[in-house]
């Protein structure tokens, strides 16, 4: 754990020298959104960005990924392997670093998803702090996620003429080194100019749900039968965009992918959603979450309420892609706020 | 323009083969009603499934793709290599797998999920209820007990189902009947000229139990619409919410804890199920 300084102008060296040994991928303008993609010098990546349609959970989990190949006739799965290449995904926001560390929660817990791990330990995480906030549609203040803690490699800071660095672990270390491009921190100003940076933030940032995101569990525990979720269910039409977006959904399905000579194929899993209608059904017809609100309410309870008990993590991190990516207009923040005004007026 | 251009080669790493089946041979079916066909498999190299009872196996065939089927048979059965299902023929897979026969091959992954507490259940006196498919999961239970049978106090088995054409499991259950250590009564909703037996939903045979409540387990496994009916029947005999169990269907996919399709609130049925007791599953709204 150790700080070092980067001048502005040798970033484009600093991901050149990634290149060498890593693909990278990074936040990148696509018409007026940005995504993680494949970049191949600084000038592509487009390091001030709102959150990308996208988290980079794709990298760890990608939409669709082969679990092994298949004979018909045959009962076994040959070729369980994954292809993995040393990655770096550069600039990613606080907010979605904590959505891989959930991610990894789920993944890494008994027992642990093979696919997953391999992909995982082939990625180095360089994190971009944000200095500004990004659109209304975030929470990352109340989710407590707009500050750097852990679960990265390196975190850039941009402090006005250069940025900061911090080391956090030893694939980061790894590729810093000794590399004369990033300077010592030898008079251990970097903690202290980082003190000063986000007392500065901090004014900018201000808390988007009216409530601290500690009492949000007992709220929702309490907001069950809650109105909120009938207003929030006949808008929703199902498609399914908010669990996409979510850096922290990981449901999925499993469908066998046949080729077109019936010969065999290849056994899938890919993203799968709770709010489409037959998440829950069951093949003689029940279906427990038949209502698109109740199906709505249980993805606010998989962020607030559920993963809490199970996990005893958040699955919310502010990073508001939901609301953005919501075609009725659902906002997470609205729909969070209704229910403690609700729960504050019993 | 610099570029190195070295994006590092993609390297083809093994996984654990976490969601490859072994392979099972089927190796003896029955056909049981107009919908649900019994089948027997074993494993291959005689390799013991490891099943307690309740839990569920994931079977696959390729290209169809895979489904939870409930165990059926009882670890305590003398021919420890195969294992027992009977499948309604309901959806794509179900309707696949009916159409194998002896000496088809199948994919088993698994054993998976919480089985029925056995040990807890020690000592007591134990009352079965099983209405329509839900005898399927409960016989695994109920053979076991059978084959353990000075380890428990009274036993009694109460089984419902819509029509006596429905009935599963018929010599079997037959052969129950006349086990003079355990209780039975069956009734059917809409009988035939040959039905001798009860005539009425399940929830009537309940009041005739003699029940002691300090000493009594109920383990209940039937469609959701039954479980409201009869559950509300056992507290009426005082019985506690603690010492009802029952077994939930659920679709899972990955039978590990991950893929979310069969949580009910913040369980998953999968592996914190699919036996719950009742006491934890009072006031999921989707759990019932």
């Amino acid at each position: 754990m150790r700080y070092v300084f980067l001048e502005k102008k040798d970033l484009g060296t600093f991901v050149d020298y990634l290149r060498k040994d890593h693909r990278v991928v990074a936040p990148v303008k696509k018409e007026n959104q940005f995504v993680f993609a494949d970049v191949d010098s600084a000038e592509e990546i487009s390091l001030e960005y709102i959150p990308t349609i996208l988290p980079p959970k794709k990298y760890f989990f990608p939409q669709k990924e082969k679990l092994g190949a298949f004979k018909i006739g045959q009962t076994t799965l040959a070729d369980t392997s994954v292809d993995i290449q040393p990655t770096v995904i550069f600039g990613v926001h606080t907010c979605d670093i904590d959505g891989i560390e959930c991610l990894d929660t789920v993944f890494f817990k008994d027992p642990a998803d093979p696919y997953y791990k391999k992909r995982k330990k082939s990625i180095v995480l360089i994190g971009y702090e944000c200095m500004f906030p990004c659109d209304e549609f975030a929470s990352c203040v109340t989710m407590d996620t707009h500050v750097p803690k852990a679960g990265y490699d390196i975190m850039i800071t941009d402090a006005g003429s250069k940025y900061i660095l911090h080391i956090n672990s030893n694939e980061g270390e790894k590729i810093i080194g000794d590399n004369a491009m990033f300077k010592p921190d030898e008079d251990d100003k970097a903690k202290f100019e980082l003190r000063e940076l986000r007392e500065e933030k901090a004014k900018k940032f201000k808390p988007q749900i009216n409530s601290d995101f500690k009492e949000l569990p007992k709220m929702f525990e309490e907001s069950y039968n809650s109105k909120v979720w009938d207003e929030v269910g006949k808008k929703c039409v199902s498609c399914g965009n908010c669990t996409a977006v979510c850096p922290t959904c990981y449901c999925f399905d499993i469908n066998d992918d046949v080729k077109l000579d019936l010969s065999g194929g290849e056994r899938k899993r890919i993203w799968d959603s709770c709010q489409l209608d037959e998440f829950a059904a069951v093949a003689g017809g029940e279906n427990f979450r038949e209502e698109r609100s109740s199906r709505q309410r249980h993805r606010y309870y998989r962020k607030f309420s559920y993963s809490v008990k199970k996990y005893h993590k958040f699955f919310c991190t502010g990073c508001g892609r939901c609301t953005r990516a919501c075609v009725a207009g659902i906002s997470l923040i609205e729909t969070v706020n209704e229910l403690i005004k609700e729960y504050k007026n019993v | 323009m610099c570029n190195f251009n070295s994006n590092p080669e993609k390297t083809n790493v093994k996984v654990d083969p976490q969601y490859s089946p072994k392979e099972g041979i089927i190796v003896r079916t029955v056909i049981m009603t107009e919908n649900e066909k019994f089948f027997e498999i074993k494993l291959e190299g005689e390799e013991e499934l490891g099943n307690l009872p309740g839990q569920f196996v994931q079977l696959s065939i390729f290209g169809i793709g895979e489904a939870p089927i409930s165990i059926s048979s009882s670890p305590t059965k003398e021919d420890k290599n195969t294992f027992e299902i009977c499948v309604r023929n309901v959806g794509t897979f179900t309707n696949a797998l009916h159409q194998l026969g002896v000496g088809d091959k199948i994919g088993v992954r698994g054993p998976y999920g919480r089985p029925f507490p056995i040990d807890e259940l020690k000592g007591n006196d134990l009352i079965f209820v099983a209405g329509g498919l839900g005898i399927v999961p409960l016989r695994s239970l109920i053979n076991f007990v059978i084959d353990r049978r000075r380890d428990y106090g009274d036993v009694s088995i109460l089984l419902g189902c819509k029509q006596p054409k429905d009935r599963l499991f018929g010599d079997e259950i037959e052969s129950w009947n006349q086990l003079t250590d355990i209780n039975y009564a069956c009734t059917v909703d809409k009988a035939d000229p040959e039905w001798k037996g009860s005539v009425g939903v399940i929830t009537t045979l309940i009041p005739g139990v003699d029940i002691d409540v300090n000493r009594t387990y109920a383990v209940v496994v039937g469609p959701p619409v039954m479980y409201g009916f009869v559950i509300a029947e056992l507290l009426k005999k005082g019985l506690p919410e603690d010492k009802i169990i029952l077994s939930l269907e659920r679709r899972m996919k990955c039978g590990l804890g991950k893929c979310g399709h069969c949580q009910i609130n913040d369980k998953y049925v999968c592996q914190d199920g699919p036996t719950f007791f009742y006491s934890e599953l009072r006031g999921l709204e989707e759990a019932l």
